[in-house]
């Protein structure tokens, strides 16, 4: 016998060694959970690092308000399948609150909100490691980024003082306040999310496949007609069939035009796609050419 | 399909950049909208081509110095192979960061100037790619172009650099001369170099074979969770999750536990996906033992006649990761030896080695930043080890100061300190 592993069954294993590591190592990991395919694919891994136990973890969302209700459908299900803990963070709270300032005018969006309602559930919730679906392959600042990524006691990233990372030794140890994000799924490429969704059988959300829905066009982008958004005076909402390639805020995911309605039919779009998933999705990696890197010294996930 | 993860290191003067823009390009891997925020942000900088380098360049420090301060990982796929590329600078002061890149790397590519033939930067890149023991290590004599692609010029680089490597401990070493700007010999075999009957970097890449750099003989598997469900399905279950480091392991195996001795014999290899006939490395698993018998995190799971060295008295080669600090005889830190964790005292520094030379400096009394040397560590418990010769895993830790908690050195075990 050859002792091969394929591609996907040797990132699976990084990706499994890297969760027990953070729950042998740390006292209060959550896991953060948007409902997207990237985080869906690190809730499995879970699932299968601790089998057969329960996730020794909460599962963490970060709630905009601006919801697709198919995905909060699936959290719910999802969560009491696994008979594991939800923590919400509330971005309206924080609003109520005066903590944070909703944006106005027709582009307003809640992306930036995040960061505060993440650092104040990280604070609350007393969390030391905070797993994160985020893939290098997205972004170039991403790319940068540490699998066990340091953040000091305001939640910021310094990308010139990132702690060195060698063979499989991640350094979690850290200080009263600070704390860690962990990306386990950091080597994985969108493909490679979509042949192990497939491979596996994961169910998604329903809005990940082709369907009708009403939607406009902005900055080339198909954004879907929902309450939280303001049509521009040359905006005008059409009937199309779309799918989402990134589950995000639904005031600033734009959705493609495309008729792939199974897993078999997406693979073969994206295998034939010459745009990156959030070059053709994420109004908010358009602001500038480091819009990553600044929000995510923020404290940005 | 497997995967190789490979390491680059340079500059932009040796074409690194375009030697990897080249294969993201012309593999496909290159996406529209990624190709047109780089033209726009060339414009913006007024440069006259299409900068390959700010694909790779992404922190906004290193564009505005144009240089790569950091690894990048980048992806690409073949039919044939999926690939990690780990993107590392070439300058002296960012060693560490090679150090970083060339950890998991199965392959290096090194690049020469054929035009320069083999400087300090080659020398020390080969250097750390055969430190950190990465098994294959592909030589790119570059710029072929600009010496009207003369075989002899090739020839003369090949043997400046052979004679250089016999100093070295090189497993698999291969020489392809390529043009990295005008693609020849990157993807495809170039119609210019006729005399050249070896494949093409990319080829090199998918068909090298790597199965076997893996230690399948030294069963070696470190216990990193235990797992105990509490559950009335799973009401006595006890498993020992972690990932398998060396050897082969299967049910009915015979295993001794480190450090208590307890003998044992593995009753099933579980997995989320159902039991397994046999688990290598790197398959993460759970181990079920026959026998009750107290065993925890850092412990290691091995074979009764074929046990790694367990002791607190190590010789290693550390590379010094620290610009506040430096490692002198009589420092105490902590380090993570596989899932073990544990303090140590640096007993000794023996040498410094020149990286661009490699002689060394016996009196030396500190390591600085990105310095590499022989010391001898003497830790507060014992460790289970391996040399890193033998396994990358068992053999390899990393050094974290106890007061910043910053991971300060990377250390290569030599073995038992004598």
């Amino acid at each position: 016998m050859a002792y091969e592993l394929s591609n996907l069954r040797e990132l699976e294993a990084e990706s499994i060694h890297i969760i027990r590591e953070v729950a042998a190592e740390f006292e209060h990991p959550g896991m953060l959970f948007s409902g997207g395919k990237d985080s869906i694919v690190m809730l499995r891994l879970a699932e299968k690092a601790f089998w057969p136990c329960k996730i020794p973890f909460p599962v963490v969302h970060v709630d905009t308000g601006h919801n697709f209700p198919e995905v909060i459908e699936y959290r719910d299900r999802r969560v009491a399948e696994l008979g594991i803990r939800l923590v919400v963070g509330s971005v309206q709270d924080d609003i109520d609150a005066g903590r944070a300032v909703e944006e106005t005018g027709p582009r307003a969006s809640r992306n930036r909100l995040q960061t505060t309602t993440l650092l104040r559930t990280i604070a609350e919730g007393r969390f030391d490691a905070v797993f994160g679906g985020a893939r290098r392959d997205e972004d170039k600042a991403r790319a940068k980024e540490r699998v066990f990524s340091f953040r000091d006691e305001f939640g910021q990233w310094d990308p010139k003082n990132q702690r060195p990372e060698l063979w499989s030794l991640y350094n979690g140890r850290i200080r009263r306040g600070e704390h860690i994000r962990v990306f386990p799924i950091s080597n994985w490429t969108e493909l490679d999310i979509w042949q192990y969704v497939a491979d596996e059988d994961i169910d998604l959300p329903s809005i990940y496949y082709a369907h009708q829905r009403r939607v406009f066009e902005r900055d080339g982008m198909w954004i879907a007609d929902t309450p939280y958004v303001t049509l521009g005076s040359n905006e005008t909402i059409v009937e199309k069939q779309v799918r989402f390639r990134t589950v995000g805020d639904a005031s600033c995911t734009g959705a493609v035009a495309s008729a792939a309605d199974s897993i078999d039919k997406v693979i073969a779009e994206i295998s034939a796609s010459r745009i990156t998933e959030r070059g053709a999705t994420r109004a908010d990696d358009r602001i500038s050419e480091a819009g990553m890197e600044d929000r995510k010294k923020e404290g940005y996930f | 399909m497997e995967l190789l993860r490979f390491a680059t290191a340079g500059s932009v003067d040796d074409g690194k950049s375009t030697l990897i823009g080249r294969l993201l390009y012309d593999t496909k891997s290159i996406f529209q909208d990624q190709l047109e925020a780089v033209e726009r942000t060339s414009i913006q900088m007024g440069s006259e081509y299409v900068n390959l380098a700010l694909l790779t360049d992404g922190l906004r420090a290193e564009r505005e110095q144009g240089i790569t301060i950091d690894v990048a990982y980048r992806y690409f796929a073949t039919p044939k192979r999926k690939f990690i590329i780990a993107d590392t600078p070439g300058h002296v002061q960012y060693t560490r960061n090679m150090v970083t890149g060339a950890s998991t790397a199965d392959l290096a590519v090194v690049l020469v100037d054929v035009r320069n033939g083999v400087v300090e930067q080659s020398r020390r890149h080969a250097f750390i790619s055969t430190l950190l023991r990465i098994p294959h290590l592909v030589v790119c004599v570059n710029k072929m172009d600009l010496v009207g692609y003369d075989e002899a010029a090739f020839e003369a680089v090949k043997a400046q650099f052979r004679e250089f490597a016999m100093k070295l401990d090189v497993s698999d070493l291969t020489f392809i001369p390529v043009s990295a700007l005008h693609g020849d010999n990157v993807v495809e075999r170039s119609p210019n170099m006729p005399w050249y009957q070896g494949p093409s970097l990319l080829h090199h890449l998918e068909e090298v074979h790597i199965a076997s750099d893996r230690n399948l003989i030294d069963a070696r598997f470190p216990v990193q969770y235990v797992l105990r469900p509490y559950s009335d399905e799973f009401h006595d279950y006890r498993g020992f999750a972690g990932t398998v480091a060396g050897g082969v392991l299967k049910p009915g195996d015979p295993v001794v536990v480190l450090p208590s001795g307890f003998s044992s014999t593995i009753a099933s290899i579980d997995t989320f996906d159902g039991p397994v006939d046999e688990a290598f490395p790197p398959m993460s698993v759970t181990v079920r033992l026959t026998d009750d018998i107290d065993v925890s995190r850092g412990d290691m799971l091995c074979r009764p006649h074929n046990q790694p060295h367990v002791g607190q008295d190590i010789d290693a080669m550390v590379c010094w990761m620290s610009e506040k600090a430096s490692l002198t005889p009589g420092l105490k830190l902590s380090i993570k030896h596989t899932t073990r964790s544990a303090r140590v005292l640096v007993k000794d520094l023996q040498y410094r080695l020149d990286v661009n030379t490699l002689h060394r400096e016996e009196g030396a009394d500190r390591l600085g930043l990105n310095d590499i040397g022989r010391v001898t560590l003497r830790t507060t418990q014992p460790l289970f080890f391996d040399e890193y010769r033998r396994n990358r895993t068992t053999g390899s830790f990393v050094l974290v100061d106890e007061a910043t908690m910053a991971t300060v050195g990377a250390g290569m075990i030599i073995g038992p300190a004598s």
